[in-house]
């Protein structure tokens, strides 16, 4: 059992690793993953590669920021429900104090022409980095005629109705867990992931900024 | 007002699968919902959000806070889209660590992710050109337009960094508007 020192220590290294992190991310969650990588596996040796692959596959699948929750996942490894706190905070507060300072400004300044026409600038490239970001997610997401049929309807009734995305998300979850009920009782095999054509093992991070 | 903040970005943050592009969608959803501010405001925000570190769901959650409740609407906003990963995590770190192999889990992922595409894509459209009054095809839209598929050229061909393009599109903005 560790001593209170030595757990307080081991918050403040959490705290503090991820605090470093957190402002040299622009790009989003993605962006953090290599230098979360690198300093909890390569330089301080938290946790191994192995591991890490797995802690990435579950951090981008679960809700939320896959930075956000790759720091939960390390602090909780490390230190339990106090550390994966510790972890949180660190990540979230460097770049909280940021915005806090940008929207300051903004309030300030936000009447400004030529703030105004920046913004409506990066407005455009935003929309460059969505369309990027779907059709990552969608490459590797859609690659059978069920998920082709799932995407195109999706899009259909996002479009046309008025519907919450959060039904559209919840009902996306069930509709998985019955197709694939359906195929196995046809007998048809079902993959339900894109087969990989690479044949060693290694991390692979997805491609899109999140 | 504050406790309205906290569980608009909690619903956000829980059903936030695929990060922060796809919970643009949810954001707004939300901030129509509660008619918390115009959508060239809304969208202003999430540029200003792109501009700074970090992901830019939870970069928005600050800002949108930070609109509506001044510094605790800020704190309040940007607790409520954190929470759920903390929640979730601690949980699946606990009882379920191998969770992404199971089946089930297996199962709903794939019906959840080619939604999760489209609701991106939707994103782009609605985040993109919602709040325009027509004329459909102004000098404002057409900019825009210009700017996108310039982003994308940059990105796609030069594999540019996302800073660099925002720094760029924030320069083009003010020479083009």
């Amino acid at each position: 059992m560790p001593t209170t020192t030595n757990r307080l220590q081991i918050l403040l290294q959490l705290f503090w690793t991820f605090f470093r992190i957190g402002p040299a991310t622009f790009g989003g969650g993605y962006a953090m993953i290599p230098l979360i990588e690198r300093e909890t596996v390569t330089k301080r040796k938290w946790i191994d590669k192995q591991e890490m692959s797995d802690l990435i596959s579950i951090a981008g699948s679960a809700p939320g920021g896959v930075g956000v929750n790759a720091s939960a996942f390390i602090g909780h490894r490390l230190g339990g429900i106090g550390g994966a706190i510790a972890a949180i905070i660190g990540i979230t507060l460097p770049t909280f104090l940021i915005v806090f300072i940008l929207s300051f400004f903004y309030v300030q300044f936000g009447d400004n022409p030529k703030l105004e026409a920046a913004l409506k600038g990066i407005h455009g490239a935003i929309i460059a980095l969505i369309l990027i970001a779907a059709y990552k997610m969608a490459k590797s997401s859609v690659f059978d005629k069920t998920t082709v049929t799932i995407a195109l309807s999706a899009l259909a009734v996002l479009l046309l109705t008025e519907i919450n995305p959060i039904i559209a998300i919840v009902s996306g979850l069930f509709i998985g867990i019955i197709l694939v009920r359906i195929k196995m009782l046809l007998g048809i095999k079902v993959f339900t992931e894109k087969q990989p054509r690479r044949s060693k093992e290694e991390i692979v991070y997805p491609e899109y900024y999140i | 007002m504050l406790w309205e903040l906290f569980i608009a970005f909690l619903k956000i943050g829980f059903s936030s699968f695929g990060g922060g592009y796809a919970a643009i969608t949810l954001i707004q959803y939300e901030v129509e919902s509660h008619n918390w501010m115009s959508i060239p405001e809304f969208q202003e925000i999430v540029a200003l959000a792109g501009m700074a570190p970090g992901p830019i769901a939870t970069n928005s959650a600050t800002l949108i806070g930070y609109h509506i409740g001044g510094i605790s609407g800020a704190v309040i906003s940007t607790l409520g889209v954190v929470f759920p990963s903390f929640f979730i995590i601690v949980i699946i770190a606990t009882f379920l660590s191998r969770i992404h192999h199971n089946q089930w889990v297996k199962s709903s992922f794939y019906g959840l992710r080619p939604i999760i595409a489209s609701l991106i894509a939707y994103a782009a459209i609605h985040f993109g050109f919602m709040g325009k009054s027509a004329p459909l095809l102004d000098w404002s839209t057409l900019a825009t337009l210009v700017i996108c598929a310039g982003a994308l050229f940059g990105i796609i061909k030069y594999k540019m960094h996302p800073v660099t393009i925002i720094v760029a599109s924030g320069l083009a903005g003010i020479i083009l508007f």
